[in-house]
């Protein structure tokens, strides 16, 4: 059960090699969870995420999970909600992908759009349902603030976390009541081996900064997290600059 | 979302919190009429169980069960039988002490033991093994309660006498052993439905100590008030308020006409939204410094209202919303005779945290009380209020809890949201009994609660 901080006593995290995710783990294993699950593709890197969270005291196991392979989802997550309470679900997966070059090779295109979209909605209707029967939870679902608003820079992927935003919002509104709180949250260029040899640009923030933004999201039951809180009142005044020039804008 | 589930299984689903507003979860709400529609209840439970709910008065997360099933008692809310020459009555488990208040008063009795609030029901203060003002004369509610009438998982009813093992997992044990139906009550005999209260200021926490230490055997109720956020020479100032009831010879002529006559102001209540951090350290020293200043150096014999001096805050409905959305912590622990240390550090630690609680209140409590999971120890017991939204609030919470089990206190359940389950067997030795017989009464563990999943209890 979570706490009256909204602290978790036990996570599952999908996309368990993700720094963000392991991040918002570690920070929420020094609080209250015991418990983490991290599923991912079988790899040495989700194994040893799983052995550097043991470390920290908590209880560690890996669940092998492809975003993809959505017809599994529903066999493999499930299972996972009977063996006990999960007090939240962190949705951590999701792809860059390679603008230059996914617009001249559509397949590597929709395999951005289907991870970072049609497998997280799988995901994410599979994962409401169980909370939804056990009556509490929280789902914490990375957006980007890059789905805020598509740019000639990035769309492939802008346009993907503007669908999942989108769809976790109206997941948000039906779960209202329900005793199951949607988060949505929009970091804004995050340092991590993603982002990696990308040049930085103003308000980058780290793995740690959006661990802690989440954990007092969940405190607060917030709705909407944008990290930095800044981004909040950028991304506002980008989304109404006009197309001729938000088109001309270095972004 | 509503299409993918049994239809049954949201009709009825309702948010629940506790007292404090914090962590909300759903369940489906039942609200039996009677025992027949309890044991119904109870047996249409499904896999994540049940628990009773009374007035919804503890603060944490004691009577919620998330996606399981919570039984609304106060629909069972009759008085069965009144002995008005021996004070003894026997009623059901919803009903409030507010409605005993009303019903006994006039007849000359007081309910034996009387929280902070007349809002709670008699089941819940016997799942709560709740104390009052007067705990070092009278010790907690159940040493009062002659027999009760327990459902349990197995559909049966039983009657529990006191000084028998599931008497004492039930008292304290916070709806775990099952539901309470009915109780016999033992009142207290009172002349007039006033108090004679006598209010004074003490200067520090130590000089506070020292009068509860060599007074407070004068009186059958007993408090102090105490400003958190004072600092300095002036840590601990306090306010004592202690009382007992007004014998008739000292009511003025008017009253006399009426001495048994119940009454209760009540002030417009809370809005539903406030601003979150209106309550904050300024705010709060403000009202504590005139709190302090208005309250009489030294004044004895003044006549209040029972709904005064027991229940300032019944007067408010609704005031758990003046911390807005985010809710609200009540920290309670108690520390032994003889850590006396520990409490002087634990307040100096508020006091230079900060915590803006206006809602303090110190007690020393006497002789501790037979229930396996009941709170009260001898020693010193102090809970405050504190908004949810104070910064790191959680982390200085489990500094304190650190620092009462070492020194063998405890925190209160009925008030805990927010406990580390770890420190649940340091702080309460009895739990492995209290584990084994609701294994061996409850063994498909049919009663529940999110307190009882947080603290795997």
């Amino acid at each position: 059960m979570k706490d009256a901080f909204g602290a978790p006593q036990s996570l599952l995290v999908l996309g368990g090699t993700s720094e963000i995710g392991l991040a918002t783990a570690r920070r929420l294993i020094a609080r209250r969870t015991r418990t983490v699950l991290l599923a991912g593709r079988p790899s040495p890197a989700l194994e040893s995420a799983a052995d550097s969270l043991r470390t920290l005291g908590a209880e560690v196991r890996t669940v092998p999970f492809d975003a993809l392979d959505t017809a599994a989802h529903g066999e493999i997550l499930g299972k996972l909600f009977t063996d006990g309470d999960i007090d939240m679900v962190l949705l951590a997966f999701g792809v860059l992908g390679d603008q230059a070059h996914d617009e001249a090779d559509p397949p590597a295109a929709v395999q951005v759009a289907q991870t970072n979209y049609t497998g997280a909605v799988s995901a994410l209707l599979i994962c409401a349902q169980a909370l939804q029967a056990q009556g509490h939870g929280s789902l914490v679902v990375l957006s980007s603030v890059a789905g805020e608003r598509a740019r000639r820079a990035n769309f492939i992927y802008g346009s993907s976390k503007a669908g999942l935003d989108a769809f976790a919002q109206g997941l948000g509104d039906a779960l209202y009541g329900t005793g199951v709180h949607v988060m949505v949250v929009r970091p804004g260029f995050v340092r991590t081996r993603m982002t990696a040899g990308l040049d930085e640009p103003p308000l980058t923030t780290t793995p740690h900064a959006v661990a802690t933004a989440i954990e007092l999201g969940l405190r607060r039951r917030s709705e909407t997290v944008w990290v930095p809180g800044a981004m909040r009142a950028v991304m506002t005044a980008l989304r109404h600059v006009p197309r001729p020039l938000f088109r001309r804008l270095p972004l | 979302m509503a299409a993918d589930t049994p239809p049954d299984a949201l009709l009825d689903a309702v948010e629940v919190t506790g007292w404090g507003r914090t962590a909300p979860t759903v369940a489906r709400v039942a609200r039996p009429r009677s025992y027949a529609e309890v044991a119904a209840a109870v047996l249409a439970c499904g896999a994540r169980g049940g628990i009773a709910r009374g007035l919804g008065r503890a603060y944490g997360d004691a009577a919620q069960n998330a996606g399981g099933s919570v039984l609304d008692m106060t629909g069972l809310d009759r008085i069965h039988t009144v002995d008005a020459t021996t004070g003894t009555v026997v009623c059901d488990a919803g009903v409030s002490l507010h409605r005993l208040m009303e019903v006994l008063l006039p007849l000359g009795w007081f309910v034996p033991v009387s929280p902070g609030t007349r809002y709670v029901t008699v089941g819940g203060a016997i799942g709560a093994d709740i104390h009052g003002k007067n705990h070092h004369v009278s010790g907690s509610f159940s040493r009062h309660v002659r027999s009760l009438d327990l459902l349990t998982a197995d559909g049966e009813v039983r009657t529990v006498a006191p000084g028998t093992d599931l008497f004492d997992a039930t008292t304290g044990g916070m709806g775990l052993t099952g539901v309470i139906l009915s109780a016999t009550l033992q009142m207290h005999p009172v002349e007039t439905a006033l108090m004679s209260v006598d209010t004074e200021r003490a200067t520090d926490l130590d000089d506070l100590m020292a009068r509860l230490t060599a007074t407070d055997h004068r009186y059958r109720y007993s408090v102090a008030w105490i400003d958190l956020l004072a600092r300095g020479g002036a840590l601990g100032r306090s306010v004592l308020t202690r009382g007992e009831h007004a014998p008739y010879a000292v009511l003025p002529a008017r009253t006399r006409r009426a001495p048994l006559a119940f009454r209760t102001g009540r002030l417009p209540s809370a809005p539903s939204l406030v601003p979150e951090g209106l309550l904050g350290r300024t705010t709060v020293g403000l009202f504590n410094e005139l709190w302090y200043r208005k309250a009489p150096r030294l004044r004895t014999g003044q006549l209040q209202r029972i709904s005064t001096f027991f229940h300032p805050l019944d007067g408010v409905p609704h005031w758990n919303r003046v911390y807005g959305r985010g809710g609200f912590v009540q920290y309670q622990f108690v520390v032994g005779h003889g850590q006396e240390e520990t409490l002087r550090r634990v307040v100096r630690r508020i006091a230079r945290r900060g915590c803006p609680s206006f809602l303090a209140v110190l007690k020393r409590f006497g002789e501790g009380d037979p229930g396996w999971l009941s709170f009260p120890m001898p020693g010193w017991t102090l809970a405050l209020d504190i908004p949810t939204g104070m910064s790191g609030l959680d982390s200085f919470l489990d500094e304190l809890d650190e620092d009462v089990a070492g020194a063998g206190g405890r925190v209160y359940l009925a008030k805990d949201s927010r406990l580390r389950p770890e420190l649940l067997h340091a702080m309460y030795p009895k739990l492995p009994a209290f584990l084994a017989l609701r294994a061996e009464v409850d063994p498909r563990g049919v009663f529940r609660s999110d307190l009882s999943r947080r603290l795997a209890l």
